[in-house]
């Protein structure tokens, strides 16, 4: 037998142990990991072709430790995304709830605030506004889509009143200062903090009853109720993480730039939204894993530094990335079928 | 005279290492209803599938009219003038019936537009042929279940259809709108069109075939015209051994305490209701479709809002607000919708198994794998459930066992009250006994068991004593002797004597 152990970390949600072996099935496995390997060879070697003197720093240890740098924040809150697309679900309000908690984080880091408790005003504030999104969905029965583009915009404003429409500047901040600049064992803070979420959000997600509840929601929410599932409490849970990665990611940012406004983060839960798609959670709940974001957003990251690397601009850029997007997908749809059901 | 419209011959499919289909052969009349029979997991699907160009056989033949003909895709199937009705309609709820009618072949008229003159003219000619009892620009989201098909069978008419497979058409349907769907193919069978019709319920079988073939484990076990068969040699040819007394399984009536008391128990939608079931009891709750049976049940399950009475369990007032307060009570209730309300078809079969009592097998909120597995593998043992693995995702298992895997997550959790919804539905026989086999077990546990059933016999043979429920109330009750299908259908159509 070649079956996972009962420990195995795919648990209860994997997927049949195929027959025999074929392409088809070997990549159902690894899901977007081709891709991200493909990208990853693709821009050494354009980044070689390119260069001047013959030789790249694409894949130095300084240029890797700089995407994952650059991915900390999106992986963050894609997790959060992740968690919330498992249930059917949308959080729009991330990157807006990213830059109130910024905001409101710097503003208590002020001389004269309270600058020991910059850190915990990050995490409360995100906290605080994932279960107003969560309360909306599950109490009042809202449309997530709806409640969160709600809350995006309003929370964007309020960011920026919370600002006074300027940037909250300060340097002094020791208490958080390490996160955006300190390294522990010489790897950024930014990626340490990042692996945690992951790791915990992978063990939330496959190790416990609420992760299963959380995959049994968005698989078939009326029979999740009929199975004695708490559904509003599930769904009140995972806009809450989404809120408190947020409000984590508003820490991350603004400790990497020494403030934070009312701008912060704008467009921040596309790009979370794509990583989750990209690695191959579906829209229509139930189906996906935290590993599969991991590599959507890495995927991100690569291409994002890639293509600054190679001088490409910002334009083309937001065009590759798209396209990009929706060939993965297109792939990932390519994919399914090979491993679907007969 | 009849002649061949279809012949299959030494069709063989192969998924991976399992064998689906070996050297099937199938032949179709024109003229005739030819019913396909067999358990699930026969082959019955992978067989209309190949016809219906979804999957390519990887050996055999395919002729019409005499002529082979290769089918690479649906397209190619409905270009050859094959149509298979799914189980699971596909009619788009915001346009009218003609449009739905012509979905991909719209009648054109000049600049590209669509002609609608003439698309709801000629959807109104086939639709009277159909004998439909609506027009050409109805809203499709207004049709029943039973009217959705006739817009199915009337897109395949459109398309010039020479063979028509129905895939256990009448699984949805009341009783009185499987006698017009029974008089529509009737009518197809006489305009000369070679029917497939694909189903699990003997007597539909009975009444509506002229030629009768059966499948067994991928293989073509034989033919027969309809006066050659009984369900007795049917039943054999099925499962490859005799069924004696196949519905004759009753156990000694239930004598325990009351377990359950409902006392006027209702809701806008169910009139107060009281009835007591006893331990060890298997108490039917029969009626039309419709008749209030599954709101009533889900009344009791805390499923819905009830607007008043009372519920003892043992004796004891019970206070029931939802799913989880019946399910912490040991009240369990398997849902008619086998796909829609119970089963997460993602997720493996350890998961559905398990879902109710991970609680118990979790420390802090983490997960005993081990142990559910464990349970999972005992459940399965138990119930003969066909599966690969405790790991493999439900969604691709056959009806039967999807239903013994749901069956299972609600004897998890050892239930004191049992409540089956229509829990053969959609289920082959070998399924149907083990199920049967599975209640009396319960029943002899001293399980009080509730089963709503539309098959009447089931109901009577299960069943020691039978609720009716008419519009919404209970009309009667029946025990003994009095349970019969005369009995049982006048409570249900007609104010009580």
């Amino acid at each position: 037998m070649t079956t996972s152990s009962p420990n195995s970390p795919a648990g209860l949600l994997a997927a049949p142990k195929p027959a025999g072996f074929s392409l088809g099935r070997l990549y159902s496995k690894v899901g977007m990991l081709p891709v991200l390997v493909v990208l990853y060879a693709a821009f050494y070697l354009l980044t070689l072709h390119f260069s001047e003197d013959g030789s790249t720093n694409f894949v130095t240890l300084d240029n890797s430790l700089n995407i994952l740098r650059q991915t900390s924040i999106n992986l963050v809150l894609a997790s959060g995304m992740t968690f919330v697309i498992l249930t059917a679900g949308i959080d729009l309000s991330v990157g807006s709830m990213l830059a109130v908690a910024a905001v409101l984080g710097m503003l208590t880091s002020l001389p004269g605030h309270a600058p020991l408790l910059a850190l915990p005003a990050f995490i409360v504030a995100g906290l605080a506004m994932g279960v107003l999104n969560g309360s909306m969905v599950a109490m009042l029965g809202i449309n997530p889509f709806v409640v969160t583009l709600g809350t995006m915009t309003a929370l964007r404003g309020a960011a920026y009143l919370f600002a006074d429409g300027t940037t909250v500047l300060n340097s002094d901040i020791p208490s958080f200062e390490w996160i955006g600049n300190g390294n522990l064992f010489a790897i950024p803070w930014l990626v340490w903090l990042a692996a945690a979420v992951v790791v915990g959000s992978w063990f939330i997600l496959k190790r416990t009853v609420l992760g299963l509840h959380i995959y049994a929601v968005g698989g078939n929410p009326q029979a999740a109720r009929l199975t004695g599932i708490k559904v509003n409490r599930v769904l009140l849970f995972v806009y809450s993480i989404s809120g408190l990665f947020a409000g984590l990611a508003g820490a991350m940012s603004a400790s990497r730039l020494y403030g934070a406004n009312g701008n912060w983060g704008t467009g921040y839960e596309l790009d979370a939204i794509a990583a989750v798609v990209l690695g191959g959670t579906s829209l229509m709940g139930g189906v996906g894993s935290i590993w599969g974001t991991v590599i959507g957003a890495l995927i991100i990251g690569v291409m994002n530094n890639g293509l600054t690397i190679l001088g490409v601009s910002s334009f083309w850029q937001y065009v590759a990335k798209g396209a990009v997007i929706v060939l993965a997908v297109m792939l990932d749809k390519w994919r399914q079928k090979q491993s679907g059901l007969n | 005279m009849s002649s061949i419209a279809l012949e299959m011959m030494g069709i063989g499919k192969r998924f991976g290492a399992n064998k689906a289909l070996d050297q099937v052969r199938l032949t179709a009349y024109r003229h005739e209803v030819l019913a396909l029979m067999g358990e699930n997991g026969a082959g019955k699907s992978t067989l209309m599938k190949i016809l219906s160009g979804v999957y390519q056989p990887d050996e055999g033949e395919i002729r019409l009219d005499g002529k082979p003909v290769r089918i690479a895709s649906p397209a190619d199937a409905r270009a050859a003038g094959i149509n298979l009705i799914y189980q699971e309609l596909a009619v788009a709820p915001n346009l009218t019936v003609a449009e739905n009618i012509f979905l991909g072949a719209e009648p054109r008229a000049r600049f590209g537009r669509v002609d609608h003159d003439a698309m709801n003219r000629r959807a109104d000619e086939v639709l009277a042929r159909l004998g439909a009892r609506f027009s050409a620009t109805t809203p499709a989201h207004r049709l029943g279940i039973a009217d959705q098909q006739q817009v199915e069978i009337a897109r395949a008419l459109i398309h010039d259809s020479r063979v028509l497979i129905l895939d256990e058409p009448t699984a949805a349907l009341s009783d009185r709108e499987s006698e017009r769907l029974f008089e529509v193919i009737r009518q197809l069978r006489d305009d000369g069109i070679a029917l497939i019709y694909i189903s699990h319920r003997m007597e539909e079988v009975n009444r509506l075939a002229d030629r009768i073939a059966v499948l067994r484990d991928g293989s073509y076990v034989g033919s027969m015209t309809r006066a050659e068969s009984s369900p007795q040699k049917l039943v054999q040819m099925m499962v490859g051994r005799p069924l004696d007394d196949f519905y004759q399984h009753k156990s000694e009536a239930g004598a325990g305490p009351v377990r359950l008391e409902v006392q006027n128990l209702g809701s806008h939608r169910v009139r107060p209701a009281s009835f007591k079931v006893h331990a060890g009891e298997v108490l039917g709750l029969a009626g039309l479709v419709g008749a209030g049976r599954t709101e009533l049940a889900r009344l009791i399950f805390g499923a819905d809002a009830r607007s008043g009475g009372r519920i003892l369990l043992d004796g004891q007032e019970v206070d029931i607000r939802e799913p989880l307060d019946a399910i912490r009570l040991g009240i369990g209730y398997l849902p008619e919708d086998r796909k829609g309300q119970g089963l997460f078809l993602q997720l493996s079969a350890t998961a559905n198994t398990t879902m109710n009592v991970l609680g118990r097998h979790a420390r802090a909120g983490v997960l005993d794998h081990p142990a559910l597995k464990k349970l999972t593998q005992q459940a399965i043992d138990r119930l003969a459930v066909k599966v690969s693995g405790t790991e493999g995702i439900v969604g691709g298992l056959s009806g039967g066992n999807q239903q013994k895997l749901l069956l299972a997550r609600w004897l998890a959790i050892k239930p004191k009250v049992l409540i089956l919804d229509e829990p053969t539905r959609g289920v082959d026989i070998g399924a149907k006994v083990e199920i049967y086999r599975i209640v009396h077990e319960l029943a002899a546990q001293g399980v009080a068991v509730i089963c709503i059933s539309s098959e009447l016999p089931e109901v009577i043979g299960l069943c020691h004593r039978v609720l009716v429920m008419r519009e919404g109330s209970l009309a009667g009750e029946l025990a003994g002797e009095a349970v019969t299908q005369e009995a049982i259908m006048t409570l249900a159509t007609h104010e009580a004597a």
